[in-house]
């Protein structure tokens, strides 16, 4: 089945069967082997790609259904280089294996737009809003994103650095 | 995952027609993905229904009128719901995690299937799955199993916390069937029991396709929404439980309570909010409303920790709803 949509600012069409996985047509069809298949259930976000900003498991997506999309991956998180979260990711050492790492940042990128909209959370105080990027915050909104290696102090240091630099940062990475 | 044929109409009539030889609708495809990957299930036919505009949250003569493809994220952050029901938003944040929210919709959380391990295990017997090939839950190993609305072919939770919000809400499911006729079915019609057909989940007819969820004005009072399981984030629950409470003259005057992980349905006991309307609330109360609420609660090995559990839960909302 014919399909269209927008990688990384790029324009993709793609003839896939329709069980082809979003996640299987970025790393099979398109060579974009940044997001990762960990469980390929939906457990651990290593897939996690932003569609139309909003972050989702690929893993759990048909790409047909992504007909007209823009998708973001980890490799177009910054156009050269390196975004300022994944140089913060390097500094903190926000990784060992490294295989969760695209999911964390696709993922991390994504939380600070949902602050930033005044989305609530689960441990928010209040479902007024606005909202911070607190530890227990950041705790509970990144809980899609498991890391085996269990690097989330390092992780946590990153997000909440970016988070602390600028709280606008989302929105510019856009 | 077993071969499919994917249709995408734009328009609600034409999604009945795509449908009409028999055919699943997908709209976020969180849980139904997973279970064809498993072949668990197995359509030949999926309908996506994600493009017909059924994604609007609005103002409705009851209340509000929320799409049925409205995403879990959204209907969470929608300040009509945060302000006026927010047992459905704590009830929505409670559950999955960021990434399943946004893109789990109203009309698929009503309809996810369990996460009984057995259901989703193809080489054991599932009356759910395979109806009539046994229970292999029984007699094996139970935590994520219901002890209210069971029988002796299923023993299966039924895992969302949306649709425990929306049971204690008197909420809606607004169906339209393949002729095009709109109905609307009271959240406490539209799950069955398990009985001898666990593969019969609602009361859904062949063709009907759930367009939306009618939320009435909620009664005054406090709401809140109180989850307990394992992990304290992404994990479905042991025990929660839906809770509106109205208080005059310290006196409970209208109640409503529904309960997740402990039934086969969203569960709601009518008796139990009869017992404390009326009455002041008292430790003695909160423990016979247990005991109505648990009166036929079987508890197989693995499960009695659940008998203590939701009592405890009870009485700790009711407690704080009261106060």
């Amino acid at each position: 089945m014919k399909t269209s949509f927008t990688v990384n600012g790029t324009p993709c069409s793609l003839d896939l069967d329709p069980r082809v996985t979003l996640l299987d047509a970025l790393r099979d069809h398109l060579d974009l082997t940044g997001s990762k298949k960990g469980c390929d259930h939906g457990q651990c976000g290593a897939c996690t790609v932003l569609v139309d900003g909003r972050r989702i498991n690929a893993c759990l997506s048909l790409a047909v259904m992504h007909d007209g999309d823009q998708i973001t991956t980890v490799e177009g998180l910054s156009e050269n280089g390196r975004s300022p979260l994944q140089s913060a990711f390097v500094r903190h050492d926000g990784m060992q294996c490294g295989y969760c790492t695209p999911g964390q940042l696709c993922s991390a990128t994504a939380v600070m737009s949902e602050i930033a909209d005044g989305w609530p959370s689960h441990v928010s105080d209040t479902l007024a809003g606005p909202y911070a990027m607190t530890r227990e915050e950041l705790a509970e909104r990144m809980s899609g994103n498991i890391c085996r290696c269990s690097c989330y102090p390092g992780i946590n240091a990153a997000i909440l650095e970016i988070a602390e630099e600028d709280v606008g940062y989302a929105e510019a990475a856009e | 995952m077993r071969p499919f044929d994917y249709q995408r109409p734009e328009t609600l009539s034409g999604a009945h027609v795509a449908a009409r030889d028999g055919a699943t609708f997908i709209a976020g495809g969180t849980n139904l993905i997973d279970l064809m990957k498993l072949e668990v299930m197995a359509p030949d036919t999926l309908v996506d229904i994600s493009r017909l505009g059924l994604d609007q949250i609005n103002t409705h003569e009851e209340g509000l009128h929320v799409g049925a493809t409205v995403t879990n994220s959204d209907l969470a952050a929608d300040m009509r719901v945060r302000q006026a029901y927010p047992v459905l938003a704590r009830a929505l944040l409670a559950g999955a995690s960021g990434q399943l929210r946004n893109k789990a919709t109203t009309g698929g959380n009503l309809l996810q299937r369990t996460r009984c391990p057995y259901f989703y295990d193809t080489d054991t017997p599932c009356n759910k799955r395979s109806p009539g090939s046994g229970c292999a839950a029984l007699g094996g190993e139970m935590r994520n199993h219901a002890v209210l609305g069971t029988s002796d072919h299923c023993v299966a939770l039924h895992p969302s916390d949306m649709a425990v919000a929306l049971r204690a809400l008197d909420a809606k499911v607004e169906v339209e069937d393949s002729d095009g006729t709109r109905r609307a079915i009271a959240l406490d019609e539209f799950y069955r029991l398990p009985g001898d057909r666990p593969d019969q989940e609602t009361t859904l007819n062949a063709g009907d396709l759930i367009t939306g969820a009618i939320l009435p004005a909620p009664f005054g009072g406090r709401q809140t929404y109180r989850k307990v399981r394992d992990r304290a984030s992404y994990a479905f629950a042991l025990v929660s439980v839906a809770a509106m409470v109205r208080m005059d003259n310290g006196r409970i005057s209208n109640v409503a309570l529904a309960f997740g992980g402990v039934g086969t349905r969203p569960w709601r006991d009518r008796d139990v909010e009869n017992l404390l309307i009326g009455e002041a609330p008292s430790q003695k109360l909160f423990d016979t409303a247990g005991d109505i609420l648990m009166k036929d609660a079987v508890l197989y090995d693995g499960l009695e920790f659940k008998d203590t559990l939701v009592r405890r839960l009870l009485t700790a909302t009711l407690t704080e709803l009261t106060q």
